[in-house]
């Protein structure tokens, strides 16, 4: 009996070391241990033997089968491990082949630059304040002190539709409206397109786009002016940046000024974008003019404010040195592409 | 404004280097433009005097001068200048000096010529004399008397023979381009630089002579003034008897050219050197040629003819202001005199005039006849009247200075209304509340003293009256800006305002954003287009003559047809940017924009146009179809938590193929049906008239409209707690008969447990038949209190199938 025992272990190995797939390992199985198997038929023979005989017979037969079992799981795991490595090796690609890559869209430049500073201004508490593109000649010049004869009234840089309505030339044509819809205390800032009759060349362009910033509570006084601004620059531009004010004059604000910041390319040694005085002219700005807190009905003795204005396609060009407007307005993917 | 500063220095002490000049005088408003070197470059240039002129044995064209340079022997230059003579000085460029150059009739380098001892036609020539362009100058300032020639050096220069040019003519100097905003016309002039300069180095002015030594003949014995118009406030004449013509004195002359001016004559030159000395414009009028020896001021006749000094007849219309005599009109007003009463070298007698005229007045009639002037430009910004009087005797003094006539005693003025600067009250409370700053009273004063204003009054109240020429102090702001500008914008401290806001973020922007953010993670690029149309590019895109689209706002001053109004719509503007970017030979292109539309106010007529912003959306290239763009306007509105959206087959727009476009529908509140825009694949006309040999795909949507019905608020829904179950059915249908109605059909069968309807294939061929199609859906059923039976699933199914067979005699295929 035990000899029959170890032959058939014996075979098993000798099968099971033959075997090179899993469907080997089964057959193998299958031979020693299925309903016709040659151990499953030694079991069945140990019917005649006396019980003693069987206590006996039956320990050494189930110390074969558990060896056999342990043989062919260890055999089964090579078989499946190499199978495994098999099946990697076919599948193995090269890894250096180009990726799949979805395009991810990109936003205009002058939306990137809108949105950068109206995050800047929003984290500081203002909210955006939007007003038509197209406005009375009222909002757009009368009302903010323009004089009479302003230059920009002319029907050579001002669009008209008739002699009351215009095709706003700045953003400041929302001043006036901001005043009569909103309550005072206000912070604001209105972004938004604007049209002046340039032909278009490398620096002109007749629709463009303009940030109009506008405050007005007490005691706001041109100090709040310079730092929320010097904050504005500081964040546009990078931490470094320093910010210098100069007298200006506009019809809209006095005192007025416009803000230079130190060139953000050299940091202010001089350069080409720059043209070498290490400032760049960023933006107007200025105590709003009585005159035109009266417009919107605003007590100008109780309240104070200023306003800004400023060019984005300016700042974009800057920015991003882009040495030509119409490259904005032209959308050429490959130009688009390179803002993302 | 070119400030020349060694002119300046005449009138104010400045210490400080350029560098520092230009910085400080920025910082209190005067802003720079430029800051030109003047006299640069010209290295061993002496002064020579020609003593003899000998013609040249081999060219006719070339002479041989022998030139005195001084205490060495004369030596010789060959030349081929036609306007020298002996006994002229001159500027000559000796063996091995530079010049700026360039040379006559070359180009213009930058590293300037070097001058050497040649040989002319065989004559040794041992330099050059110079004209002004050759030594730097702008052939714009060239003066009169040596313009296209060797410069004539004026009066006597003996006793620089030898010297070096530099030094003896003082050219070393700087020309600092300040811009004057439109409010400082003050600052127009000399003084009025020199003024702001006084106050921001905190120095004393030092003004001109104006003293004078008349002769007892008086100016009214030979001239009369007569005001007949309001656009004149102010007319002073004044007579110079004995003129003599002639080039005036090179400190004169040195002035102008640093300010940019051409020397003349001495008359001309002194009128133009007064002008920008006060900044008042004059004119000078031969007596001979005033019939009646009258002025008249007033205004010209309609469609009268005159000839103004540059020799162009013009025709006036009644509005246009006129100096007359009492018979003809001899100027236009401020803008030029005419050639009928000119001064030329025959003049004896000349009348001054030193007049104000009402900036508007001048502006008007200067653009009417398209002529513009120095003087004319100074008008338009404004003077002071009260500048007339003290300009008049100005020019007479330098008329007794410079002897080139005889002054007559006292002048004709007629000033019907003078002109005071308004005293105003400035309080210091309010200049240090508004600018953030507790500037003391003390130090105000002392700002507004250094501008030249009195200040009256005390404690927190400042009565400040400015001198006349400070038109633009008229309120208290003012005031408040003059005390910034003096402390200096620079030490005004920082901070942040102090208030909270009561303005409202708006949610159409942030709409617009997620918008922006949807498009662009479906792999579209932003565009921004011109918001300008017009009715030819509607004709191009294939819209017809009476539709929606031809209400235009219309410009009444446009650059151009092409962009004569104003966008409906964007789509064109799209279609443009699609056919560039195919045109520059771009495989693929997905875009969109977002953009003011404006339709024009069909209700006022005179009110303002209506705007609203709409998207457009647009793509061609490999893998786009109809469905790829549907696919992303669906998935836009479900951002937008837009739901019950209908495509609507549209046949009848022509941008779109006929059989490719669709109107997107959806409700509103109250159930009515809402275009929100249309989409489809661009006519191939259309596309044909863009150049794009390729399918486009295009959609535009009404945005505004689109955030009116958006519903953004998310509401959680229990997961599924019962599996579903599927069913797939292909059915066999009519060809014509759309998914999109038998979709339709099946979700509205009510107390069905249908959860989901997906089409996966649609076949057309032999195996259906002509006119046929077939049509496969994936089907999931679900109860929510249970798992679905095998038998409750078929049920709901074949309720779904038999209802098909009845409505639309689908047949289900095996």
């Amino acid at each position: 009996m035990q000899e029959k025992l170890d032959k058939v272990l014996e075979y098993a190995k000798e099968q099971l070391e033959k075997a090179a797939t899993i469907a080997d390992t089964e057959e193998v199985r299958i031979k020693v241990m299925g309903k016709k198997g040659q151990l499953t038929q030694i079991l069945r023979g140990m019917g005649s033997l006396s019980p003693e005989e069987k206590k006996e017979m039956g320990m050494a037969a189930n110390k074969a089968k558990a060896k056999f079992e342990a043989m062919l799981k260890e055999k089964a795991a090579i078989v499946k491990e190499e199978a495994k490595k098999a099946k990697f090796k076919a599948e193995t690609i090269d890894v250096t082949e180009p990726g799949i890559v979805p395009k991810i869209g990109v936003k205009h430049p002058i939306t990137q630059v809108i949105n950068e500073i109206v995050g800047i201004f929003r984290s500081m508490g203002y909210a955006v304040y939007e007003s038509p593109e197209v406005d009375t000649v009222f909002n757009t010049f009368d009302g903010l002190n323009s004089p009479e004869f302003h230059p920009a009234r002319d029907i050579t840089d001002t669009f008209y539709i008739d002699d009351d309505i215009v095709l706003r030339p700045h953003t400041s044509s929302g001043e006036v409206r901001a005043e009569k819809d909103l309550q005072v205390p206000y912070k604001v800032i209105m972004p938004g397109r604007c049209f002046r009759c340039d032909t278009p060349d490398a620096t002109h362009s007749p629709t463009f786009h303009q940030v109009e910033m506008m405050v007005v509570g007490e005691n706001i006084t041109m100090a709040d002016l310079k730092g929320s601004l010097d904050h504005m620059a500081k964040k546009l531009f990078g931490p470094e940046t320093k910010t210098k004010f100069r007298p200006h004059h506009f019809p809209f604000t006095e005192p007025s000024a416009e803000m230079d910041v130190s060139c953000f390319k050299c940091g202010g040694k001089g350069c080409n974008v720059c043209k070498g005085s290490g400032w760049i002219e960023i933006l107007g700005c200025g105590m709003t003019h009585p005159h035109v807190h009266k417009a919107g009905g605003i007590d100008t003795e109780k309240y104070t404010g200023f306003a800004v204005g400023m060019g984005v396609e300016r700042i974009a060009m800057l920015k991003y040195e882009i040495d030509d407007i119409r490259l904005l307005y032209e959308n050429d993917m490959r130009f688009i592409d390179q803002f993302k | 404004m070119i400030v020349s500063l060694n002119w300046l220095k005449d009138y104010v002490d400045i210490d400080a280097s350029v560098e520092e000049f230009c910085d400080k005088m920025i910082m209190t408003g005067s802003n720079l433009e430029t800051c030109r070197r003047i006299g640069e470059g010209i290295e061993n240039v002496k002064i020579g005097r020609i003593d003899k002129i000998d013609k040249h044995p081999d060219a006719d064209r070339l002479k041989i001068c022998m030139v005195n340079l001084g205490s060495c022997e004369s030596t010789q230059i060959v030349t081929g200048a036609e306007n020298i003579f002996q006994g002229a000085y001159v500027p000559v460029a000796i063996h091995k000096s530079k010049i700026p150059g360039p040379l006559h009739g070359q180009p213009k380098t930058s590293d300037g010529v070097e001058i050497t001892r040649g040989k002319l036609r065989g004559v040794e020539s041992n330099g050059m004399l110079c004209a002004t362009t050759e030594l730097g100058f702008d052939e714009k300032v060239s003066p009169m008397f040596s313009k296209d020639g060797i410069w004539i050096l004026p009066g006597n220069w003996d006793d620089s023979l030898g010297k070096d040019i530099v030094k003896a003519l003082e050219l070393r100097d700087y020309a600092i381009d300040f811009e004057i905003t439109p409010n400082r016309p003050d600052c127009l002039s000399m003084l009025g630089m020199a003024r702001e300069a006084a106050a921001t180095f905190g120095k004393k002015m030092r003004y001109p002579d104006t003293s004078l030594n008349t002769s007892d003949e008086k100016s009214q014995d030979y001239i009369s003034v007569e005001i007949k118009s309001e656009l004149c406030p102010r007319y002073t004449a004044r007579v110079i008897k004995d003129v003599k013509i002639g080039q005036s004195p090179w400190w004169i002359q040195r002035r102008l050219l640093a300010a940019g001016m051409r020397p003349i004559n001495n008359i001309v030159d002194i009128t133009n050197f007064v002008m920008l000395e006060y900044g008042q414009p004059l004119h000078a009028f031969d007596i001979t040629k005033l019939e009646g020896s009258r002025i008249v001021v007033e205004e010209a006749e309609t469609g009268e003819r005159f000839t103004t000094l540059d020799g162009t007849e013009r025709e006036l219309d009644e509005t246009m202001l006129m100096i007359k005599d009492g018979k003809k009109s001899v100027a236009v007003a401020g803008v030029m005199g005419g050639l009928n009463s000119e001064v030329t070298e025959d003049t004896s007698t000349v009348v001054l005039e030193s007049a104000n005229f009402t900036s508007n007045s001048v502006r008007m009639t200067s653009k009417k006849l398209g002529l513009r002037t120095e003087a004319s430009g100074r008008y338009e910004k404004g003077i002071d009247p009260n500048l007339c009087e003290i300009a008049a005797d100005r020019v007479c003094k330098l008329v007794e200075i410079l002897e080139c006539g005889t002054v007559l005693k006292g002048s004709v003025d007629v000033y019907p209304h003078k002109i005071e600067a308004p005293t105003v009250c400035a309080r210091v409370s309010r200049i240090n509340k508004v600018l953030g700053t507790d500037i003391s009273r003390e130090e105000m004063v002392k700002y507004f003293e250094s501008l030249e204003m009195k200040v009256s009054g005390e404690g927190d109240d400042m009565f400040v009256t400015p001198p006349t020429v400070r038109m633009d102090l008229l309120e208290e702001v003012d005031y408040v800006e003059e005390v910034a500008r003096m402390y200096g914008y620079n030490n005004l401290p920082a901070t942040l305002p102090g208030c909270t806001s009561r303005a409202v973020f708006p949610k159409e922007w942030d709409m617009r954003e997620l918008v922006r953010d949807t498009l662009c993670a479906m792999g579209a690029n932003e565009i921004q287009t011109y918001s300008f149309s017009n009715d030819k590019i509607l004709d191009k895109i294939g819209i017809d003559e009476d539709s929606w689209e031809r209400n235009f706002v219309r410009m009444i001053n446009p650059m151009g047809e092409e962009t004569s109004a104003l966008r409906t719509i964007l789509t064109p503007g799209m279609l443009e940017t699609l056919s560039r970017n195919f045109s520059r030979k771009i495989e693929s292109v997905r875009a969109f924009e977002i953009g003011n539309t404006f339709m024009k106010n069909l209700i006022d007529s005179h009110g303002l146009p209506d705007e609203a912003y709409n998207i457009s959306i647009g793509c061609y290239g490999e893998g786009e179809s109809f469905y790829t763009l549907k696919g992303m306007v669906e998935a836009l509105l479900d951002k937008l938590g837009i739901c019950n959206i209908r495509f609507i087959a549209e046949h009848e727009y022509g941008v779109y193929h006929p059989g490719r476009c669709a109107r997107i529908v959806s409700r509103d509140a109250r159930g009515d049906e809402l275009e929100l825009g249309i989409m489809g694949e661009i006519h191939p006309d259309t596309a044909d008239n863009f150049n794009l040999d390729t399918r486009v795909y295009c959609a535009e949507l009404f945005l505004d409209l689109l955030f009116e019905i958006a519903d953004r608020e998310i509401q959680f829904e229990h997961l599924p707690k019962y599996p579903s179950t599927g069913r797939d059915m292909a059915l066999i249908v009519e060809d014509d008969l759309e998914v999109g109605k038998i979709e339709e059909a099946v979700r509205e069968l009510e107390a069905n447990i249908l959860e989901d309807i997906r089409l996966f294939d649609v076949y057309r061929g032999s195996q259906v038949g002509d006119g046929k199609k077939s049509v496969a859906f994936s089907l999931k059923y679900r109860a929510k209190d249970k798992t679905l039976t095998d038998e409750e699933a078929d049920k709901a199914h074949n309720e779904v199938v038999e209802m098909l067979k009845n409505r639309f005699g689908a047949v289900l295929r095996d």
